[in-house]
């Protein structure tokens, strides 16, 4: 199986993209008046959570068409997009930590986002646990695809218990609650830098999950080729 | 002569293993087949998806008139399924366990018919036994009075003999007669040629994935199961895989 | 000809079942039972309860202990359909898959209560404190329906896998969460005194979470126990 031209197009784009964010982030946006440079981590911050959240809706979805088609390239979507949504929502708990250590000075605050983004965490990682646990492959993806629906469902409502809890987490966007610590008012060109960061994450999404793709479909190959030696 | 089960073009996949490779098998009313094969050759598979335990990736079931996987509730209506373990619950007695499934089943007034079973299976001392205490033999005959309890049609029982000493085993053929000889269809997988030998109206040989001959027993000198069985075998292995069914 | 057995007459067959075999043995009750109790007290010398000035903590405790105990159950009650085969034969009978899910759930639920139902007044007992009262009953009632819900159903799942006796907390424990944060709050609410309308929120998310978790199981059980 021979490496798309597309594919490598897009590897080259999101190379190009992604460096340019980064530069978009040192170079275009402003040093924020009160929390400092610490701020410039907020922008990959917010991306790659956005991105995360983003895989595992994918992987929600391709858990309900693999129990309704019961094909097998909805599975390889399923795992591709939670591998993938496991490791941007680690970079988003990362960022999250680094930003919080000066602005409110501890590592870890049992803020409703970061509190949620751990347990998504959490309920991706049993997802690879489940799927390791079972041999049959058809039972594998079935029981993949259940879970994957399960936790995703799950999720918005653990977000939704904790924040009926005191939230000290800025509310960025809407930007209305004065009394939160680590507020800012976002400039023009701190937003655009946001928006950029949030499109080339998903670039960066969409080229992982068909590489991801490509390497299951790949194995599957070998799998059969192995059975074919057998017989 | 009435077709109770026929099965085209059946195909299974585990993975990329293809254990059942486009095979064909047609039952009539009455008989009792007996399906052969070496381990490993599919005959549990193609017993779980005769009895809509598992699905085909491809082919035609049809049962008593209804087809799988789209009619499974009728089929299962039909079917009575002896798997080589017992399907029967350790903490419940003998009675407890058939009246179980006799509620499952959508039985009602059925007390009389469970003790007509228990007498059959010849358990009716033992009813109120708790089914962890029964000997190996004893769940065997418990778990086809189970599977008989809505007076299926077809009866589907997988390598019963397993584990039986000489006299469960003797125990186990009259039932199976006496359940033969009131007309029902019985097909049994078994590795116990000269218990098949007496049992079976029919033998068909299940190897790589397909039925490759049948015989029935009047066809069949005295003996001369094992013979046949082995001659198939050599011939298939002999032949290649090109060698199409019989 | 019906094809189907009816939905009830199965469900409930399932139920009777789980009962009977229950009552016999008692293995699975007593298990729970002591399991929660251990819990009771291992709580009580690491954290030095004192449940009058500490409401907060005793409703966390409290389900804690529930929860740890039901995740016993819920195993067990599937290994039991899976080591003899049982499933199998659930499934080859002409019922819905769905009636064999609620049933195996409403008999979890009853089983969860029981517990409860016995834990409370030991609780009560052992700190000289009354913490017995309807609305924190109907809280435990709403809570467990969330928790069996799920439970069952990824229970059905870890019992097939081969790792299945440490998979079931770590499948269930992080979907859960929203049920238990709101039973907890709830039933600190309770025992901290305040009037029932204050908590009118927690109640209606139990109730919410209850009906979302119940009817997703229901809808993707059949892809659990189908090959
Ligand atoms: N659930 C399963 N997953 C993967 N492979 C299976 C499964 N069930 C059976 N097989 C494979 O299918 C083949 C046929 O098995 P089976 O039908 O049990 O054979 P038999 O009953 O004739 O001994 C075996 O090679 C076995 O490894
Ligand atoms: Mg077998």
């Amino acid at each position: 199986m021979k490496k798309p031209t597309t594919l490598k197009i897009l590897d080259v784009v999101t190379l190009v993209a992604l460096l340019g964010a980064t530069a978009m982030v040192f170079f275009y946006a402003p040093i924020e008046r009160v929390m400092g440079a610490v701020q410039k981590v907020f922008y990959f911050h917010v991306a790659a959570g956005w991105v995360g959240m983003l895989s595992f809706l994918f992987a929600a979805i391709a858990g309900i068409l693999y129990l309704v088609k019961k094909t097998k390239i909805w599975d390889l979507v399923g795992v591709a997009a939670v591998e993938i949504g496991i490791i941007f929502i680690f970079i988003n708990i990362v960022t999250g930590s680094i930003w919080a250590r000066p602005i409110w000075n501890t590592w870890w605050t049992w803020d409703p986002r970061l509190t949620t983004a751990t347990i998504m965490e959490l309920v991706y990682i049993a997802y690879l646990m489940l799927r390791q646990g079972i041999d049959d492959p058809e039972r594998r993806s079935r029981f993949g695809a259940v879970y994957a629906i399960v936790g995703f469902l799950s999720v918005p409502l653990t977000f939704f218990s904790i924040r009926i809890f005191r939230t000290i987490h800025p509310v960025v966007i809407a930007g209305s609650d004065p009394s939160a610590v680590g507020t800012f008012d976002m400039t023009p060109t701190m937003f655009q830098t946001m928006m950029v960061s949030i499109v080339v994450f998903s670039i960066l999404f969409i080229d992982l999950v068909w590489h991801r793709i490509r390497l299951g479909k790949l194995a599957n190959q070998v799998e059969e080729l192995k059975f074919n030696i057998q017989d | 002569m009435i077709t109770i089960i026929e099965v085209r073009n059946l195909i299974k996949r585990f993975g990329h293993k293809q254990v059942l490779r486009k095979l064909n098998f047609s039952v009539q009313q009455g008989e009792f087949v007996a399906l052969l094969g070496s381990n490993g050759a599919g005959k549990t598979t193609l017993l779980r998806t005769l009895s809509s335990l598992s699905k085909p990736n491809y082919g035609e079931i049809q049962i008593a008139g209804y087809y799988l996987p789209g009619q499974s509730a009728q089929v299962r209506k039909k079917l009575g399924v002896v798997s080589h373990l017992p399907l029967l619950y350790g903490d419940l007695n003998a009675e407890e366990n058939l009246k179980f499934y006799g509620r499952l089943y959508g039985l009602s007034d059925f007390q009389n018919h469970i003790e007509e079973i228990l007498q059959l299976v010849g358990l009716l001392k033992r009813k109120k036994d708790l089914v962890r205490t029964f000997s190996r033999g004893m769940q065997q005959r418990l778990a086809i009075g189970r599977a008989i309890i809505h007076d299926p049609e077809v009866l589907l029982l997988d390598e019963p003999h397993t584990g039986l000493d000489q006299d469960a085993a003797n125990m186990l053929d009259t039932l199976l007669q006496e359940i033969a000889s009131r007309g029902r269809t019985v097909v049994m997988t078994s590795h116990d040629f000269p218990r098949v030998a007496n049992l079976a109206t029919r033998f068909d040989v299940l190897y790589k994935g397909i039925i490759h001959s049948s015989k029935f027993a009047k066809d069949l000198p005295q003996h001369g199961l094992l013979a046949y069985y082995q001659s198939i075998v050599d011939e298939i292995d002999a032949g290649g895989e090109n060698q199409d069914a019989a | 000809m019906q094809p189907k057995t009816s939905f009830f007459k199965a469900m409930f067959a399932v139920v009777w079942k789980d009962l009977i075999a229950e009552l016999r043995g008692k293995e699975l009750i007593s298990a729970m039972l002591v399991f929660a109790l251990l819990v009771i007290f291992i709580f009580n010398f690491a954290l030095e309860l004192d449940p009058k000035t500490r409401s907060a903590l005793t409703a966390g405790i409290l389900w804690v202990t529930i929860i740890f105990a039901g995740n016993l159950g819920l195993n067990r009650s599937m290994a039991v359909e899976k080591d003899r085969g049982c499933l199998d034969g659930l499934l080859l009978a002409p019922v819905d898959r769905t009636a064999i899910y609620f049933g195996k759930s409403i008999a979890n639920w009853i089983f969860m209560l029981i517990v409860a139902m016995i834990v409370l007044p030991i609780y009560s007992i052992l700190y000289n404190t009354n913490i017995i009262s309807p609305a924190l009953l109907l809280v435990i009632l709403l809570g467990s329906e969330g928790y069996v819900a799920i439970g069952t159903l990824l229970a059905s799942m870890a019992v097939q896998a081969r790792t299945r006796d440490i998979l079931l907390p770590i499948l269930l424990f992080p979907v859960i969460l929203p049920v238990l944060i709101a039973a907890v709050k709830a039933s600190a609410g309770i025992l901290s005194g305040f009037p029932f309308s204050d908590l009118q929120t927690w109640f209606n998310l139990l109730i919410v979470y209850d009906i979302i978790f119940t009817s997703v199981a229901f809808m993707v059980f059949d892809s659990v126990v189908e090959e």
